[in-house]
């Protein structure tokens, strides 16, 4: 924000604090929105598929972002954190319970068990923080997979019927791009939000130097708690969205390779800042989007290879990609933009 | 429970143990010379693997020979990703190397993919293929001699780094690489050594492992096992590798096999036992049985 537009002046307090500046800016957000829902009027279904996919990885990683990007505590457990949420979800479905009511309820449900698998952060942080939050990635779905295979259905997993409202049901991608990309549009509002208030500069107090945040008297272990809190919520809310996205839910489908996918999103994006988780998230599903497209026709250009190219193009691609952000953009795609926009308002000049 | 196979599920743990042991070597290794925990270890081991499988059934060698290429090609593979991959991180936060180790093995995965196919491969038996009985305990002979050949690396190791000017050079970089460099070692050269060494180890694990139960992509998973086994020995000790690596896979061949209820058994308390045997490490000792206790100051 060290740049402004010319004669943008902070006239009041509010207008200090505001994220929407002017009238062009008003103009854009509404535009921007009115595109965004008007899109599956005109674009096609595997486009929308797409773009859901990018909305629900979003909602995750900007959990994610919260716990990384701003508290500066690794976590191998988002995935596990959004099976809690999908199978809470699909639990409170088939229990006869609205789809509406059990978003918000399965994201509190994740939160809760955040919290609990955060508890080590009272002792241990960095790497070994890490590796508490790995082992609540191997034990959660261990969980699903086997305790209580009446209820959450074992290795094969759960189903959920498709939500409806009124008439309609949810069952097309362009039916369930609504509420994705509603979920969105507060989650990346109330994300945005949460690190401008005190919590916020409280969590990047901590992951600036936790000592001497707590001399300042920022009681450490609770905010790092609220953080953990956050984080599974959103990661909950993620996975019951997918629970719907998905229809049929199991417990492979949460694995610490997701989690390992939502980390990378978070550093593609930038970490710490609001735009990073969308831009992440953007840019390595429409990656991995660009390899299934590319695999049929590499596999005609060099038919020697073997039949798992489509396998093996994922992976590469992406642990490419992300090796290359972190040895020349560490700060990731959000930083590139704040520049790109510097020089933008700063033209003709260079500096 | 089932006290009579106490002896054979404790015997059997200790083996798989040796090679959890040998794993976490490969990961102390690192993490003592360079401050990096490498979680691509397990993604080395599985190349390692596909790399002898490669040589010994397509170009037709000797197990064994093509295990010896093997070893070499690891260590050139090691010495290419320290350069390659985190050379430029140093000085880099702790964030930057582990999300590394992990592109890396998601690099590796897919290469392997592309190179060697994703199918399940079989090597050549490197050992006699019989049960090895002991009294009441039966054990399998391949896995016990993958035992005797980790515990013989082991001991080789031990003396790598108490007398060769190599072996010290990297103790005294593990120590304070400042001091270590003003005395005139160069310490990223020590830190590409130690990744070929612990390349090699992986392949070591990778070939024995391999024996037992195919070559193939999971073998990767293997590794997971091991973080547990360097947390509670320490991650900066080489005895605690051992020490760690041995206690939890006596505690998943216990948890996993004494139950004898079924409603127990279907549970499947084994796969899990480690992960939650580290949660109770990091809740009560975080810095493991061997490891540095770490003090801050402002």
């Amino acid at each position: 924000m060290a740049l402004r537009l010319a004669g943008d002046f902070d006239t009041s307090y509010a207008h200090d604090m505001a994220i929407i500046r002017n009238r062009g800016q008003w103009g854009m957000t509404i535009a921007f929105l009115i595109g965004l829902f008007a899109l599956p009027f005109f674009a096609d279904g595997h486009v929308i598929g797409t773009l859901n996919l990018i909305g629900i990885s979003i909602i995750a990683v900007i959990g994610l972002n919260i716990l990384l990007g701003y508290t500066g505590q690794i976590s191998l457990g988002q995935a596990a954190f959004m099976a809690v949420g999908a199978y809470s979800a699909a639990v409170l479905v088939k229990a006869g319970v609205s789809f509406w009511l059990a978003l918000p309820i399965s994201g509190l449900v994740a939160g809760l068990v955040g919290l609990l698998f955060g508890l080590p952060s009272l002792r241990i942080k960095g790497f070994y923080l890490a590796m508490a939050t790995l082992s609540a990635q191997m034990i959660i779905p261990w969980f699903f997979r086997n305790v209580r295979t009446d209820i959450f259905g074992g290795m094969p997993g759960l189903t959920m019927q498709p939500p409806r409202l009124g008439e309609i049901v949810f069952n097309s991608q362009a039916t369930m791009y609504f509420p994705i990309m509603l979920t969105v549009v507060v989650c990346v509002i109330a994300a945005k939000n949460i690190a401008r208030t005190r919590l916020g500069r409280a969590l990047i107090a901590i992951r600036d130097n936790d000592l001497a945040a707590e001399v300042l008297g920022i009681a450490q272990f609770s905010h790092k708690l609220r953080a953990f809190f956050l984080s599974a919520l959103y990661a909950g809310l993620a996975g019951a969205l997918w629970a719907m996205y998905a229809r049929t839910i199991n417990p492979d489908q949460f694995s610490l390779l997701n989690s390992v996918w939502y980390l990378g999103m978070v550093i593609v994006g930038g970490m710490g800042s609001a735009l990073g988780p969308i831009l992440g998230a953007a840019f390595v599903r429409v990656l991995e989007e660009v390899t299934v497209q590319l695999a049929p026709v590499l596999s005609k250009l060099f038919p020697q290879l073997e039949a798992g190219l489509l396998a093996a193009l994922g992976p590469i691609t992406f642990g490419i990609a992300l090796m290359l952000f972190l040895v020349f953009e560490p700060r990731g795609l959000a930083h590139r933009w704040e520049l790109i926009k510097a020089a933008w308002r700063l033209r003709p000049f260079a500096h | 429970m089932n006290w009579d196979l106490f002896p054979q599920f404790l015997a059997t743990g200790l083996l798989t143990g040796g090679i959890y042991s040998l794993i976490a070597l490969g990961l102390v290794l690192i993490y003592k010379s360079s401050r990096v925990f490498n979680f691509a270890q397990g993604h080395l081991l599985m190349v390692g693997a596909f790399t002898t499988w490669w040589f010994s059934e397509n170009l037709g060698w000797n197990v064994w020979l093509a295990f010896a290429v093997a070893i070499g090609v690891s260590a050139l593979i090691g010495l290419l990703v320290e350069r390659v991959a985190l050379r430029p991180l140093i000085g880099q936060p702790i964030l930057a190397t582990v999300m590394m180790t992990l592109a890396l093995a998601q690099t590796l995965q897919g290469a392997a993919i592309i190179v060697f196919g994703a199918y399940q491969r079989s090597l050549p038996a490197l050992f006699p293929i019989q049960p090895l009985v002991l009294g009441d305990v039966r054990l399998k002979l391949n896995l016990a001699l993958a035992f005797a050949l980790a515990m013989l690396g082991f001991v080789v190791f031990v003396f790598f780094f108490r007398f060769t000017r190599a072996g010290l050079a990297m103790r005294a970089a593990a120590e304070d690489h400042q001091l270590a460099q003003s005395v005139g070692l160069s310490v990223p050269r020590i830190f590409g050594m130690a990744w070929a060494i612990a390349s090699v180890v992986a392949t070591m694990c990778g070939v024995l492992l391999a024996n037992i139960s195919g070559v193939e992509l999971n073998l990767s998973i293997i590794a997971l096992k091991a973080f547990p086994a360097v947390l509670f020995g320490g991650l900066e000790s080489v005895p605690g590798a051992i020490v760690g690596g041995l206690t939890v896979g006596v505690i998943e061949s216990l948890v996993g096999g004494l139950p004898q209820d079924p409603a127990l058994r279907a549970l499947h308390l084994g796969d899990i036992a480690p992960y939650i045997f580290m949660l109770i490490v990091l809740w009560f000792r975080p810095d493991g049985l061997f490891g540095l206790k770490r003090i801050e100051r402002i």
